[in-house]
């Protein structure tokens, strides 16, 4: 066990599991709230046209995926943010363009792609050190801006009406919670790819609601929730030669359904 | 003499080209229950979100202790719908009386003690003072009503501004709230837009009958005849009684 530590690729998936699982726990928890869970599914499909641009330009993965992300989805805020009706619409035309755009220029890209897989599953254990220094940077920002306007986006997450009666700028707040979650899935798509993003932005987020009183101490315990589930599931991942994604979505499934079945018990015995 | 809090001149509203509200005058005195009735796209709502500057004023005036009303909007206190909440929000009683606030920025994260001594002071008003610590999801729906009136009474507001406060409660929870608010109109000018007309009628002072035009109502002489002679009859009845008469 302490040999498999001393490599420095399990170090970084260590570190990076960490690092994703506050950063999912944080903004996993607003995306629940808000009910923003199909539209995250809808920009996590739409970055592989990110992706594709990356490999068809040959340009710096992390950054492209990124900032195509947040094109796609302030495009989305603003189409959706009074003509809530029209999202639906939006979100699947968004998920379906953004992967075949992705699917046709890595097509007319010439040579081989092997590493596609990772990007669609997840591949924890190859984390690169600019990878980690890239979530840092977005988990410095993410604590910075949620906590600074924590009254805000509470305000506007619980109640957008009131919120705008009181004068609180929804619709900013509104753009930057959608932001933060598209950069929350582009690195995110390093653990567990971009098809089982969704799944860290949820699972996490549904076994703090069982004992969450507030939208702080869920985010709290999505976080470390999200950092225990990703460590059991590299580890069966590294030792039975599994792939890093499935593994920790399949350990946080199982804890979803105990909690769930231990919450019903209680329930019914009471 | 209680004095004008809310006078209304010559309002007229429209949407797009679809007239909403006509030729619309009142005054409101301090420490009046008004209910507003009517029918389903009267105008209730529209004349509320006025008050508001939801919507903003097309033609005609409406001025609040005597001055514009746009100066004076930390004055009223609101009381939405709230079909969209989400019941099952991570929050506490005392998180949402807070946001009653009418500037949220006064600390960057955390509350400060004042603001929370405030808040149970407004739940005390409403009766839910020992329900501070427990989470929103965990309260029935008239308990969560008369907390989201503790957030409107916050900011020490003179005017209470309530749109259906009592759609989706059973009717002891109604009746609750609208004693709730009988006791609060002591202090303050309480409106209500509302649907049951039959319990409205039993706490309000007056009652604006609206359907595009608005029908004053003083209720303190019709009220022992309505619950006498008028018990039998169904509300929509009786809501067709307040619209054909203008006392």
């Amino acid at each position: 066990m302490l040999e498999t530590l001393s490599y420095s690729f399990i170090q970084n998936a260590i570190i990076a599991a960490v690092l994703v699982s506050i950063i999912t726990g944080i903004i996993g928890s607003l995306v629940v709230v808000n009910k923003m869970v199909f539209l995250s599914g809808g920009i996590a499909h739409s970055a592989y046209g990110g992706i594709g641009l990356a490999i068809f330009f040959g340009l710096p993965m992390l950054l492209c995926t990124s900032l195509f992300c947040v094109f796609v989805t302030i495009i989305i805020a603003l189409a959706s943010y009074k003509r809530r009706e029209h999202l639906d619409i939006l979100i699947g035309l968004t998920w379906a363009l953004g992967m075949s755009l992705g699917i046709i220029l890595v097509d007319l890209t010439p040579g081989y792609q092997s590493d596609l897989m990772s990007y669609l599953f997840g591949s924890l254990l190859a984390v690169t050190t600019n990878d980690i220094l890239y979530m840092s940077i977005l988990l410095a920002s993410i604590i910075g801006i949620v906590f600074t306007f924590y009254r805000e986006i509470l305000s506007v997450s619980y109640d957008t009406e009131y919120a705008t009666l009181r004068g609180v700028k929804t619709r900013l707040f509104y753009t930057i919670i959608l932001v933060l979650s598209s950069l929350t899935i582009v690195v995110s798509i390093k653990v567990v790819g971009l098809i089982l993003v969704i799944a860290l932005l949820t699972i996490p987020i549904y076994v703090a609601g069982f004992f969450s009183k507030s939208l702080f101490s869920m985010m709290v315990s999505a976080a470390l929730l999200s950092m225990f589930f990703s460590t059991i599931g590299l580890f069966l991942s590294y030792n039975f030669d599994l792939s890093s994604g499935p593994s920790i979505i399949i350990v946080s499934s199982v804890f979803a359904l105990l909690a769930f079945l231990i919450k019903n018990l209680k329930e019914y015995i009471q | 003499m209680a004095k004008n809090i809310i006078e209304v001149s010559e309002l007229n509203f429209s949407y797009e080209k679809q007239s909403v509200l006509e030729c619309i005058d009142f005054t409101i005195k301090e420490k009046e229950f008004v209910a507003i009735i009517g029918p389903n796209g009267g105008g209730k709502s529209t004349l509320l979100k006025l008050l508001l500057n939801i919507n903003t004023l097309q033609k005609g005036a409406i001025t609040i202790q005597g001055e514009d009303y746009l100066k004076q909007t930390h004055n009223i206190g609101y009381v939405p719908q709230n079909t969209d909440i989400n019941i099952n929000f991570p929050i506490s009683v005392l998180e949402v009386v807070m946001m009653g606030q009418n500037s949220l920025k006064k600390r960057i994260f955390g509350y400060k003690k004042d603001e929370k001594a405030q808040a149970k002071k407004a739940l005390e008003q409403v009766g839910m003072s020992e329900f501070s610590f427990k989470s929103i999801s965990e309260l029935s729906g008239g308990q969560r009503q008369r907390v989201f009136i503790a957030r409107a009474l916050f900011s020490n507001p003179k005017i209470l501004l309530l749109d259906e406060p009592t759609s989706s409660i059973d009717a002891s929870g109604s009746q609750q709230i609208y004693k709730t608010l009988k006791a609060l109109s002591k202090h303050i000018t309480v409106i209500v837009v509302s649907h049951d007309i039959s319990v409205i009628v039993q706490y309000a002072t007056r009652a604006f009958y609206i359907n595009k035009k608005l029908f004053n109502h003083d209720l303190k002489n019709m009220k022992k005849d309505f619950l006498k002679n008028n018990a039998h009859i169904c509300e929509i009845e009786l809501l067709e009684m307040l619209g054909s008469c203008r006392c």
